[in-house]
């Protein structure tokens, strides 16, 4: 482990490509609670955009409510941030995205926020493909309201104020992969580099990339038997590859035995590599990829890794046939018609 | 009254003088079988001879099969409210026509294709029976096309007996089909089949007749909606939302339609405004917002339901200050209530969408030329005021077509308001977004993608400090809330003043806006004939300007005239004028239809006579 660390060192003598240290990345200290699974993931994010120097200022940060939302707080102040409406982060997502091309966006949501308040408007910004990270922190509660049971919390778990939970969880890698989804991934915060590299390939990606992370909540569902709790996780975590995001340019560093590496041309020019580990798993196969998450569902295992990745489909923004610039910059000549076309459509009325 | 050839109409006042261009035309058919384009035909080739026309659809909630009437009202006055009774009716509608043909009033006129036999016989009513179905045999169109043609049928015999041109015709249908000669001659040979038969066969009894005119001189005919999604093009709009919903969908289509012959670069051929048809309209005003943060021009357009949905939308881009503008074509309510009818019954809901201390601007277009205007003026003000504009046009002023003052080309620049850039920050070295520089409540903000390290801020529903980080301090709150306020004050200098009418000698003043207006000057003349002139102020935006207030210091009574069962603007009247509550009286009704003059004017003098 000492020499690996070593190594990281000199890769990252603390500057990225874009001259930008890992402080210019930093966000406000966590209000969350401390061990949270979201703090993990914030840091995790941080990491990422450090290490593909996406620029801060490119960025936008995108949420909802509840306590994976408060986390856009937590990483990269230098990027302009909307939390917004309980569920309703897609639709201010796609407005963001149309009206500036240019910008990346990260949404961090939860699994209140999307698997039952904004379930519709996840499902559609994933059917338009919007360009987007989507990034759950799923830990099967409402933490906020003091622990309620959420839509993807364990059928047959029980707490103290609710009883029994007599429902089956929605799984939103299959509910993301249903709407058509390009990228779907399933990690868990207590797989920190898994994470890490997840959320590199999803930035890569150019239309949604949907993350489910398992992120335990500490303090209401953090028991042994939880499938959302750090034990549980740690014991049952099933990755499908060694996930490794060569971004562009980069030389391929990491030795892989051919024939067990996967690689994977992203829309920026990055490559996705993707280590066999102990199940012969293709991610490009979407019907594979709806069997394995029922496999996973009826049998309660952690799978994680890249379950599906199809970087052809296009984006809503290739289908909406626009400008280059972003519609935000536009000059005005651009976007007052002239007075003479005016003229001629009320000739028309005449 | 079967017989072809030279009909014997019935016993007809043929001794009354003629009634040249001033009288009321409807058409009673069924929904879905294409009629609208035939009266609209008549309505704009009416136009066209320099006639004062106004067109109201009364239409049901329906696709097809239901009752739909067709009113098209001729005035020498160039009255352009819609009037109690038709004295003409063209009756296609074998299931209203009875009721159609009870509403006649004596001396009425009565269309009918001939295979409808009137269900009760009237003595005092002119008919002319017409012989569709024949004649459509005769012209043989190809079958998909048949029920649209015959429509054309009445068309021609009306054309015929009352004197409309059929080259003014013709020129109408060259503007419904866009010019395509093959659908126009197609339709011009059913016409013109039809007024050929009625000039060799129908003897002409009833007096009503038209002729050309110059009432028209400069106008437009057009429907609101066009003209709002023409104004946001024209005021530079990047981004559209909506979801579809009657009587909304019409101005989103109209965006679409206008898009790529307004609105494509010419050097890549590429649009500079995207149009997303949302899943409903919580995701249509999210995406409009979202879009207005990161600096588009956005909009959406919807109807009370739809409404309702934005709320809590609505509530954050006020608290967090993003630009955005909201269409509400206005139908009746509560819930589903009327969808196809017109109503003015969202004003309070819209004025404090959102929960907590919320309170909007609206605009107020009273005709169609202001629909355009507000179109592009909307974004001026949203982007000034960092604020949602709501612009409540309605049903009848949105999906009715109107004779209007050609719309004038925007005559100010754009105002994108205060936005900073990476070179004013450079220069600057700071920035909060939310504080007050300039004392007048707006605040600076930036766009996402500024390049310059400060420029970044968190932008939230939540309470913030001026800088926008999380609050939950009680000054914060207080002083935040406070200043939003106070840029609504900063507000009444931005919106669009009312439009004040005053008359020698008025002891009382009336006060309408919207779709209401053509009523109310109507009513005004008829009152001044009965001895109670009257003082008008038109209202055009919410907050009131120091107009509308010394207007109504000004009066002693003051009539409040709406479409709504509760005296909404009153009540938001009375809220800024309190001192004044007593003097401002309430005339309100909400039944689906357009307000009428003889309505108003009887209310009015009612009230007087008290």
């Amino acid at each position: 482990m000492a020499a690996t660390k070593e190594a990281q060192a000199q890769r990252n003598p603390g500057v990225n490509k874009i001259g930008l240290e890992r402080s210019d990345y930093k966000g406000l200290s966590t209000t969350l609670c401390q061990g949270c699974g979201h703090n993990s993931i914030s840091s995790q994010i941080t990491a990422a955009c450090f290490e593909m120097s996406v620029r801060p200022e490119q960025l936008v940060k995108l949420s909802g409510i509840g306590c994976s939302s408060k986390s856009t707080a937590y990483f990269m102040s230098r990027s302009h941030a909307f939390n917004g409406l309980h569920g309703r982060m897609p639709a201010l997502a796609t407005g963001a995205v149309l009206a500036n091309r240019s910008l990346r966006a990260i949404g961090v949501s939860g699994d209140g926020d999307t698997a039952s308040i904004g379930l519709g408007q996840f499902k559609h910004l994933v059917r338009r493909n919007v360009p987007i990270v989507y990034i759950v922190e799923n830990n099967g509660v409402y933490g906020l309201t003091k622990g309620q049971f959420s839509a993807t919390a364990d059928k047959g778990q029980v707490i103290k104020s609710q009883g029994e939970n007599p429902f089956l969880p929605v799984d939103i890698c299959m509910e993301a992969l249903a709407a058509n989804c390009g990228f779907v991934a399933r990690s868990f915060a207590g797989d920190p580099r898994q994470a890490k590299e997840l959320i590199k390939a999803a930035l890569a990606f150019k239309g949604t990339a949907v993350l489910d992370i398992i992120s335990p909540c500490v303090t209401f569902n953090n028991r042994d038997e939880s499938t959302k709790s750090y034990t549980w996780g740690k014991e049952h975590e099933d990755p499908l590859q060694d996930v490794t995001l060569v971004p562009e340019r980069e030389e391929i560093e990491v030795d892989y035995e051919p024939g067990q590496t996967t690689s994977v041309r992203l829309h920026d020019g990055s490559r996705l590599l993707l280590q066999k580990l102990s199940r012969d798993y293709n991610p490009t196969d979407r019907a594979a990829a709806l069997s394995l998450l029922e496999e996973a569902r009826s049998q309660q295992l952690l799978i994680t890794g890249l379950i599906y990745i199809d970087p052809s489909q296009p984006t809503l923004i290739d289908v909406q046939g626009l400008v280059e610039t972003p519609l935000a910059h536009l000059a005005d000549g651009l976007l007052r018609p002239s007075k003479e076309s005016l003229e001629a459509i009320l000739a028309e009325y005449r | 009254m079967s017989a072809v050839g030279k009909v014997d109409a019935a016993v007809a006042p043929s001794t009354t003088q003629a009634i040249v261009n001033d009288f009321t035309l409807k058409v009673a058919t069924v929904n879905g079988s294409g009629s609208q384009t035939a009266n609209v035909a008549i309505l704009r080739a009416l136009f066209r001879m320099g006639i004062s026309v106004s067109g109201k659809n009364i239409f049901p909630s329906n696709i097809q099969g239901l009752p739909t009437w067709y009113a098209i009202r001729l005035s020498a006055s160039g009255y352009a409210a819609r009037s109690e009774r038709a004295e003409i009716l063209v009756a296609v509608n074998p299931t209203t026509f009875a009721e159609d043909l009870q509403d006649l009033p004596g001396g009425g006129v009565c269309f009918h294709p001939d295979h409808l036999t009137p269900p009760q016989s009237r003595d005092d009513v002119v008919f002319y029976p017409m012989p569709i179905q024949r004649l459509v045999r005769e012209l043989n169109p190809p079958k998909n096309l048949r029920d649209y043609i015959a429509n054309m049928g009445y068309v021609g015999v009306v054309a015929e007996v009352l004197g409309i041109e059929l080259e003014a015709i013709r020129s109408a249908l060259s503007t419904h089909f866009r010019g395509r000669a093959s659908a126009v001659d197609l339709n011009m040979r059913m016409v013109q089949a039809a007024a050929d038969w009625a000039r060799e066969s129908l003897v002409k009894q009833d007096p009503y007749r038209v002729e050309r005119s110059d009432q028209t001189g400069g106008k437009i005919l057009v429907d609101g909606n066009t003209a709002a999604a023409l104004g946001a093009l024209y005021g530079g709009v990047n981004f559209a939302a909506w979801y579809p919903i009657t009587p909304a969908s019409s101005l989103a289509e109209a965006l679409g339609d206008y898009l790529p012959q307004l609105r494509k670069d010419p050097a890549t051929g590429k649009l500079t405004c995207a149009v997303v048809q949302a899943e409903d309209e919580m995701a249509a005003l999210g995406m409009a917002v979202g879009a207005g943060w990161a600096g588009a021009r956005a909009m959406t357009s919807t109807s009370g339901p739809g409404l309702s949905l934005m709320a809590e939308f609505a509530g954050l881009a006020f608290f967090a200050e993003v630009p955005v503008v909201i269409w509400d074509i206005q139908r009746i309510g509560p819930s589903t209530g009327l969808p196809t009818r017109t109503s003015q019954g969202d004003i309070l809901f819209a004025r404090f969408l959102g929960h907590g201390d919320t309170k909007h601007i609206l605009l107020l277009p009273g005709t169609v030329a202001e629909c355009f205007e507000f179109g592009w003026k909307a974004f001026d003000l949203a982007e000034r005021l960092q604020t949602p504009i709501f612009v409540m046009s309605d049903l009848d002023l949105g999906m009715n077509v109107w004779m209007t003052e050609p719309f004038a080309y925007p005559e100010s620049p754009m105002d994108r308001g205060k936005v900073l850039d990476a070179e004013d920050l450079e220069r600057i070295g700071s920035f909060a977004r939310y504080r007050d520089v300039d004392g007048d409540g707006i605040t600076y903000r930036t766009l996402p993608g500024n390049k310059h390290p400060l420029a970044a801020y968190f932008n939230r529903g939540t309470g913030h400090d001026d800088k926008g980080s999380y609050s939950e301090r009680p000054d914060h709150w207080e002083e935040n809330l406070k200043r939003i306020w106070r840029k609504m004050e900063t507000a009444g200098a931005y919106v669009p003043r009312p439009v004040v009418q005053p008359t020698r000698g008025a002891g009382i003043g009336l006060i309408a806006y919207g779709s209401a207006d053509p009523a109310v000057l109507e009513a005004r003349d008829l009152l001044a004939a009965e001895g109670i002139p009257s003082d008008y102020l038109r209202l055009r935006a919410v907050p009131f300007t120091e107009d509308v207030e010394a207007f109504v210091r000004e009066h002693d009574r003051i009539y409040v005239i709406e479409m709504n069962l509760d005296g909404q603007m009153r009540q938001l009247l009375q809220i800024e004028y309190p001192t004044e509550a007593a003097k401002l009286r309430s005339i309100a009704k909400v039944d689906g239809l357009p307000l009428t003059a003889g309505w108003l004017e009887e209310s009015v003098r009612r009230e007087e006579e008290q």
